[in-house]
């Protein structure tokens, strides 16, 4: 183990000497020790390095893809880097910081994503009602369940054109039309900020709400029938019957399925980059959107880093009380 | 019809009470909000695939009327397809549309395809000797493992896509397969391997025990005995990666530029250019949907399965 990673250190020494055009051989390097380092857990441990092999390649991989592109991330965060200019990566302490501090336009897509979190919840009374109707006795329940299943197969960008751009759109879409005949005069969707939110959201929902729906689907039947026929003797109508036996059985599935639906949400970006790209006035704009668009129209990428490292510690301390939270609440009632 | 009492109203025996219309009336009242409710949400669901469709078939008079059943209110056309070099007279014709678009669709499948293989076994592995063996790595248990792989999910992927950009460039994999290959595996290796920790826990491990007590070693149980018995779980964890691969954007708008971009990049650039040509945007994007819905249809079980994992504990 020892002589391959001097034989590697020898190796990155030896590029300086002999000038390789690209990293690229690092990668090699880094595969061939990954192997080395996994045969060598066989031939080291034996029986119990077999076991390790299962898990090693996974762990590599992750560790190789993440830890070293996000160490790099926090240098270039504190550097003034364009891509598009000559000179190159400079530090520049924290300007970044400060620069981030007085952008307007990166705490208003940081509100952004307040709301467009916020829109979940009725995303999830949408999806709960939906998986409520689907577990009825129902006919044709496998075509319904495929049908509701297509809108999150399909790719982000083509419903942002099949939905944002010619459904919505103001002149010829069958949505205006729709708006029109209801008596809407004017119906842009992306002109207002507050409609246009409103439109990205739900389109977002359209995608997403399939998937909130299987979650509680498969909870709901879960729950066992002998309960709702008890509830049912014991003289409880549908409603209550809902609200005192179903709603709280439901409670840790509903709160696994809103907790991932929060982290898909934090990465919304396709609908947002594609439909409005940010308008109006920043009114739709992702932090992801905004990110990308600080990347592809200035090429800032120190700059731009910096943004997604803050938006990164942002996600880890919301979604840490989060889950504190759901935990809390998610415990059983006895 | 058996004689003329029984078709006398008189001598019907059971009437219904006003208790059992009002029930009967409720029940119907239920059924039709849950059906209207059912239909109301298809509708919404498949309508913007069908005005896709059919607006693929339209000419620019068809769009501006707001045409919307073909045949009953506008004759459909070939318009759209043939702008892609898709439609039967232009099948046999040079087209560099076509080209393009055959170039990007294998792009996506390979890319996609390949890296769903990888995040499977990559996953599957991971997720086995997580769910049967007890690991220490200096500080990190079982549990802390699992969490390593699965916070991997909240990571958004725009803090990576800055940092690898950088660095793809000076691995030269920018704009390649590889590269996307590589990002897309990572992207989906935490719900695989969420799927297949469910997936293995559910098998019982007497049955591995009675494998290595007929002299089978660890790997061999796992590869003869388990694999085919978690086949299902499997499945369903590909088909999920290959979606969420099919449709990613970010990254490969981010990170390809001419030779490896995929088909979303190309329908995202089409977007922009091409103003009101309304029919060839809708085939195209038709075109690039269409092997999801395919799937869907197929696969659906697979699909229902695979996100229901891990919803019930």
């Amino acid at each position: 183990m020892i002589l391959i990673a001097a034989g590697q250190l020898a190796q990155v020494l030896g590029w300086y000497a002999f000038g390789f055009e690209n990293w690229r051989p690092t990668l090699y390097a880094y595969v061939l020790w990954a192997i080395c380092l996994c045969w060598g857990q066989v031939l080291q441990h034996g029986e119990h390095g077999k076991r390790t092999l299962f898990v090693l390649p996974a762990a590599l991989f992750v560790i190789s893809l993440t830890v070293f592109p996000l160490l790099f991330g926090l240098i270039i965060a504190f550097s003034d880097w364009n891509l598009s200019s000559p000179t190159g990566r400079q530090f520049n302490d924290l300007d970044n910081v400060w620069q981030m501090w007085a952008d307007p336009f990166y705490w208003n897509a940081m509100l952004n994503m307040v709301w467009y979190v916020l829109a979940i919840l009725v995303e999830y009374a949408i999806a709960f009602g939906l998986a409520l109707a689907l577990n009825a006795e129902i006919r044709a329940r496998k075509f319904f369940r495929v049908a509701f299943l297509l809108p999150l197969m399909l790719s982000p960008v083509a419903v942002s054109w099949m939905i944002g751009k010619s459904m919505l759109e103001p002149r010829f879409g069958p949505i205006a039309r729709l708006g029109r005949l209801l008596g809407w005069d004017d119906p842009s969707f992306f002109g207002n900020p507050w409609i246009a939110k409103a439109a990205i959201m739900v389109m977002d929902a359209w995608t997403f709400i399939p998937f909130m729906m299987i979650m509680i689907l498969a909870g709901l039947q879960a729950i066992p029938k002998e309960l709702n026929e008890a509830a049912k003797v014991d003289g409880a109508n549908g409603w209550r019957a809902f609200w005192e036996v179903t709603f709280p059985m439901m409670l840790p599935v509903s709160i696994t399925a809103i907790l991932i639906r929060i982290i898909f949400k934090l990465k919304l970006a396709d609908i947002v980059i594609n439909v409005t790209s940010g308008g109006p006035g920043g009114a739709t704009d992702t932090v992801t959107s905004f990110i990308f668009r600080e990347y592809r129209d200035r090429s800032n990428v120190g700059y731009g880093t910096l943004l997604a490292m803050v938006y990164l510690v942002v996600i880890v301390i919301v979604m840490t009380v989060l889950m504190k939270l759901a935990d809390r609440f998610a415990r059983p009632r006895t | 019809m058996t004689g003329p009492s029984m078709t006398t109203p008189d001598t019907q025996i059971f009437h219904d009470s006003p208790i059992d219309s009002a029930y009967r009336a409720r029940w119907w009242a239920g059924r039709v909000a849950v059906y209207g409710l059912l239909i109301l949400w298809a509708v919404i669901c498949l309508f913007p695939v069908y005005w896709t469709l059919t607006t693929s078939f339209k000419m620019a008079p068809d769009v501006m009327k707001g045409h919307m059943v073909p045949w009953v209110d506008y004759s459909p056309a070939w318009l759209g397809w043939r702008s892609l070099g898709l439609s039967p007279d232009t099948l046999g014709d040079e087209s560099t549309v076509r080209a393009e678009f055959l170039k990007r669709f294998s792009n996506s499948a390979v890319v996609s395809l390949a890296s769903s293989v990888l995040a499977v076994v990559l996953g599957s592995l991971a997720a086995y000797g997580l769910s049967r063996f007890s690991y220490k790595f200096a500080w990190m248990r079982n549990a802390d493992i699992s969490f390593f792989f699965l916070s991997q999910l909240i990571l958004p992927p725009v803090v990576l896509a800055l940092p690898m950009l950088v660095l793809y460039k000076e691995l030269a994999l920018l704009d390649t397969r590889i590269g996307l290959i590589l990002l897309y595996t990572l992207s989906v290796l935490p719900i695989v391997i969420w799927i297949m920790r469910d997936q293995f826990s559910s098998i019982p491990t007497e049955l591995e025990e009675a494998a290595l007590v007929d002299g089978l070693s660890i790997w061999g149980a796992f590869l003869t005995i388990i694999l085919p018995i978690a086949l299902p779980g499997m499945v369903a964890a590909f088909i999920l990666s290959l979606v969420l691969t099919w449709n990613e954007y970010f990254f490969a708008a981010l990170l390809t530029s001419t030779h490896a971009n995929t088909l979303p990049v190309m329908v995202a650039s089409q977007t922009g250019s091409q103003g009101i040509s309304w029919w060839s945007m809708a085939a195209l994007s038709w075109a690039a949907i269409l092997p999801l819905i395919v799937i869907g249809v197929v696969l659906e079980r697979y699909i229902i399965k695979g996100m229901a994992a891990g919803a019930v504990k």
